[in-house]
């Protein structure tokens, strides 16, 4: 089935508390040289049917509305399963 | 004089804002999460706790939960609704308060007596304090750091939307010590700290006259007696 997948980053400009604690977790296991770390969300979306023009439309609207939030977050990719010619399901990126 | 309170899935202090709403002198109305029926409440409190276990963001879930499109409607007709804490996320995620609330600075959970300054008397929910008066409330939270944009902060502060800041600690790391807002019409009113638990004396933080007598949440509650029963 096709898998839409949504990822979403915390502004670069906001503080990131998780990426901090994994950074100074990085840091204790003699990983140093990772200055910083942030942490996003990969978010899949499986879908009963054809990927059409109206559900790619409303999954663009959705991300923005409902899987982030604007006001501290971003969403950096959101990448449309390809009708491939053999089936296979090979990814493109939007 | 019936004031509702809705419960989410997760929410923890829904019975003590209705238990402070009660001793302020009002009947509290238990509000369910998945109903579309305000039961003719005359104002609604959105309650602290964890909707929805924080799931996508806090008060995400929430925010789009079936009741909230009736709190939406109400408070755009003037009803006060109160959002404490998580109720505080809701009502940013539902775009009824600009802005949003990050994980605090500290990255801990934060638990105190915190000292608040009211910086706006002139909303349903405060219109029984002064401005510039300090208060002190309980504030327990994980995801408490107030943030907006440049241009949305500016609009915030030059409209005096802030209602409530920090004082003494800025515990969370919030932008301009900011711990709550009130929108435009001063109806809807947010805030992280929470006034259903400083209520009743025994019960409340600590004050110089007294051990835990502190009772300054009350006032919230009475505020908005006083704004329902003047309209």
């Amino acid at each position: 089935m096709p898998t839409i997948v949504v990822e979403i980053m915390p502004k670069a400009e906001l503080l990131d508390p998780q990426g901090k604690a994994v950074t100074g977790a990085l840091a204790r296991l003699g990983h140093a040289e990772f200055s910083e770390v942030r942490i996003g969300k990969r978010i899949e979306l499986t879908v009963d049917g054809p990927v059409t023009e109206e559900l790619r439309a409303a999954v663009e609207r959705l991300a923005q509305e409902l899987l982030s939030n604007a006001v501290i977050e971003d969403v950096v990719a959101i990448t449309f399963p390809e009708p491939a010619l053999d089936g296979a399901g090979a990814q493109g990126v939007r | 004089m019936r004031i509702g309170v809705v419960t989410f899935p997760g929410s923890l202090d829904d019975r003590d804002a209705q238990r402070a709403v009660r001793i302020a002198g009002a009947e509290p109305v238990a509000l369910w999460h998945g109903d579309r029926e305000l039961q003719g409440v005359d104002a609604i409190v959105l309650p602290g706790g964890f909707s929805y276990g924080d799931y996508l963001r806090a008060g995400a879930i929430a925010a789009v939960s079936p009741i909230m499109s009736e709190v939406r409607e109400a408070a755009e007709r003037g009803m006060p609704v109160l959002g404490i804490c998580n109720g505080f996320q809701v009502l940013v995620e539902a775009h009824l308060l600009p802005g949003g609330l990050i994980r605090n600075a500290n990255q801990q959970f934060v638990r105190r007596d915190q000292g608040l300054r009211v910086e706006n008397a002139d909303t349903a929910w405060t219109r029984d304090f002064a401005t510039g008066e300090e208060i002190v409330i309980p504030l327990k939270n994980a995801d408490g750091g107030y943030t907006a944009d440049a241009e949305t902060l500016r609009r915030i502060e030059g409209e005096g939307l802030v209602a409530f800041r920090y004082t003494g600690v800025n515990p969370n790391g919030s932008v301009n010590d900011i711990a709550g807002l009130r929108n435009e019409r001063g109806n809807v009113v947010g805030l992280m700290p929470h006034p259903e638990h400083a209520v009743e004396p025994g019960f409340g933080p600590d004050t110089s006259r007294r051990m835990r007598s502190g009772v300054d949440g009350l006032r919230f509650f009475s505020s908005v007696i006083g704004a329902v029963a003047a309209v």
